[in-house]
């Protein structure tokens, strides 16, 4: 009965809301270390900073930066869903702005790839 | 768990950031088009006191709001608790305050960027 009762709550379009803002969240902050050590090569090696931004030129790479960009825009859209949650009187369209928020992240994120490519 | 504090935190910092996301989303469309490299970034940022408040604030407001989403990250899922779990929200916080600050002023008013 547990199991059946995960499964459910599991499906359910805002545990998954959950599940992506925790995760885009985790991975941005996995991400921000190297971010920063990468930008601060132009201080400490510009030359090596340039070899960086270079391989934004290969195509998996800038696959993955259309992921990040996602990410990133999937996070604060999620975020302000949430905090519209909590502290706003709203509650019938949480669903619609959930989708919306990951709506409107993947288009800001297939801009920048076609701005990318 | 998250204290009162802690919590207020949280939410403060993420709405502080908001502007700043949207503004770090659209320089990087405005900036990836026709490639990326040192000279281009550096030429906006060098000297700058504007984009070093930009990124600055940035900085300090995504290290306050990634230590604490990591903090209920290793409680809920790590079981991580007590001062071992406030030990470890702070070590994530300092370090990506001190390499956040770094890579600001690498871009902004180090001597030598863009050299």
């Amino acid at each position: 009965m547990k199991a059946a009762k995960d499964i459910t709550s599991r499906a359910h379009p805002l545990w998954i809301a959950y599940i992506v803002h925790r995760l885009s969240g985790l991975a941005l902050a996995i991400f921000l270390p190297l971010h920063f050590w990468v930008l601060a090569m132009a201080m400490t090696d510009p030359a090596r900073l340039d070899g960086f931004l270079h391989l934004t030129e290969a195509s998996v790479v800038k696959l993955a930066e259309f992921g990040l960009v996602f990410l990133l825009a999937v996070h604060m859209f999620g975020g302000l869903r949430l905090m519209a949650m909590e502290w706003l009187p709203w509650s019938a369209p949480q669903k619609t702005l959930a989708a919306g928020a990951t709506a409107v992240s993947f288009c800001i994120a297939v801009l920048f790839f076609i701005r990318a490519i | 768990m998250l204290g009162l504090r802690l919590y207020m935190f949280q939410r403060i910092s993420a709405l502080l950031m908001a502007p700043f996301v949207i503004g770090h989303l659209a320089v990087m469309i405005y900036a990836i088009q026709g490639g990326l490299s040192a000279a281009e970034i550096l030429g906006r940022t060098q000297g700058s006191v504007l984009w070093f408040l930009f990124y600055g604030t940035f900085v300090v407001a995504v290290s306050i709001h990634g230590a604490i989403g990591l903090r209920s990250i290793a409680f809920e899922w790590g079981g991580l608790k007590g001062a071992a779990l406030d030990g470890f929200m702070w070590l994530v916080g300092l370090g990506l305050i001190a390499l956040g600050a770094r890579a600001v002023w690498a871009v902004t008013f180090a001597q030598g960027a863009g050299a």
